[in-house]
């Protein structure tokens, strides 16, 4: 028996063998093989680059937008909140290790103290806090969305790196994965049926991208006035866009969704904040 | 420096509308629509999503999830097959990705029959 498991999960076989469930490195991994197989041509680092990956002259205006992304201003109002020091003094900096660099890419992170997932926000949240300053709406772009939008530039080229340790770290991330694959809703979509299933197809005029380096890039300004969405605005959008009542924006469904969403772009680097369409 | 306009909006206004399904308002009131432009709207039937369908030069779309709607007739003898695959394509394939219109209730049973009579023509 003990040999056939191993043969089994040698071939990737054992979530279909049985009711065994696959571990977080192997739902990541069977992710990323299925867009290997389906688009040989197309680099794992480039999934970051999403929906572009499939289409070069999304891509060349991509990059031309890029160059001096005309949201610049929006950034710098966020590096000013970032550095304006709270009434105690101290600044998010302190709240952060290396001053805030090269951290965003371990969240969403677990604590199992709170039996919780903590999403960079809610750091950032905690830090205002625990200075005696109100913490902001997760949902309010003009806020959270703009300071975001400068403090994941800080953690640019990092490695998503999202750990899930301990079962109540895995229970959160399964309930993050049945809301990805979960069909809901009138017109009966799951976040999967489109950016798994039909990754690279062309729902009327859009490439869906794949799942895996969605969660790299964020906040994103998009459309011809540069909006500012935040990870968890674009699934509202999502939801919106298929008749959902958007869940709450930093509330604990979407969190989860985040960490296991999150978890499939491991490995792949971080980049704030870009343009999308 | 570029000045852009408040980047900010009421969470409406997002683009994903282009890919469709989000609802929009209708500018003049609620008339009776054609099996076709049931067919197209994307708070309808939005089957340009997913379907070309190539004999028809008003279907505009770059789409390429589904089977092209071409040849119906003699690919769907039976009309009530057709129908069936529209009311709940979940059916024929559990994992299908196109919403199941007459059992949720996305298209009425009017608004159905017109639907598939117009693919029908295709
Ligand atoms: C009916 C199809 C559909 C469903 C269902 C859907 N999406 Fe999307 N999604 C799109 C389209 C179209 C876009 C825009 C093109 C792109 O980037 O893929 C998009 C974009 C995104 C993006 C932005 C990607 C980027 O690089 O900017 C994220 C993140 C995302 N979706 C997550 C989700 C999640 C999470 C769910 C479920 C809650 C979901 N989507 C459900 C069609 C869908
Ligand atoms: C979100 C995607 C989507 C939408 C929207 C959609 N379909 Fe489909 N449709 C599919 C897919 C995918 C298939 C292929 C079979 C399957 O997977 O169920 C299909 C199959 C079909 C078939 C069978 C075609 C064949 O050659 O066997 C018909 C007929 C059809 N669709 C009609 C429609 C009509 C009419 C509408 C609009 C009212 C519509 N579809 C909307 C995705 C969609």
């Amino acid at each position: 028996m003990k040999k056939l498991i191993w043969f089994l999960s040698g071939l990737g076989c054992l979530v279909a063998a049985g009711g065994a469930q696959a571990s977080p490195e192997d739902d990541r991994r069977s992710v990323v093989q299925a867009v290997q197989e389906k688009y040989p041509n197309i680099k794992v680092e480039d999934y970051v680059y999403g929906a572009l990956a499939f289409s070069p002259d999304a891509k060349a205006q991509y990059d031309a937008v890029m160059t001096f992304p005309p949201y610049e201003a929006e950034i710098d109002k966020g590096a000013r909140m970032w550095n304006t020091p709270f009434k105690s003094g101290k600044r998010y900096a302190d709240c952060f290790p290396r001053a805030g660099k090269d951290v965003a890419g371990n969240y969403p992170m677990f604590d199992n103290a709170a039996k919780k997932v903590v999403t960079f926000e809610m750091a950032i949240n905690r830090c205002r806090t625990d200075n005696g300053e109100a913490p902001y709406k997760h949902s309010d772009m003009n806020t959270m969305g703009l300071l975001t939008a400068y403090a994941r530039t800080l953690s640019d080229g990092m490695k998503m790196n999202i750990k899930v340790e301990g079962k109540d770290a895995l229970a959160a991330y399964e309930a993050g994965k049945r809301l990805f694959h979960q069909r809901r809703g009138q017109l009966n979509f799951s976040c999967a049926g489109c950016h798994i299933n039909y990754v690279g197809s062309v729902l009327r005029t859009e490439y869906l991208s794949m799942a895996p380096g969605q969660a790299t890039h964020w906040p994103a300004f998009r459309g011809g006035d540069y909006t500012l969405f935040t990870l968890q605005r674009r699934y509202a959008a999502c939801h919106q866009m298929v008749r959902l009542v958007p869940l709450e924006i930093g509330g604990e469904e979407y969190n989860n969704l985040e960490y296991y969403h999150s978890y499939l772009s491991n490995g792949l680097p971080l980049k704030a904040s870009v343009f999308r369409k | 420096m570029y000045q852009i306009p408040t980047p900010i909006r009421a969470a409406g206004a997002c683009l994903i509308l282009m890919a469709g399904f989000a609802q929009s308002v209708h500018a003049n009131g609620p008339k009776a629509l054609t099996g076709q432009e049931l067919a197209f709207d994307n708070r309808k039937g939005n089957c340009l999503a997913c379907h070309s369908m190539p004999s028809d030069a008003q279907a505009v779309t770059s789409t390429d999830i589904a089977p092209p709607l071409v040849s119906m007739k003699e690919r769907f003898p039976e009309r009530a097959k057709l129908y069936a695959q529209v009311w709940d394509a979940t059916k024929a394939k559990a994992d299908s990705l196109m919403p199941p219109f007459g059992k949720h209730r996305i298209l009425s049973d009017d608004e159905l029959n017109k639907v598939v009579d117009y693919v029908y023509g295709l």
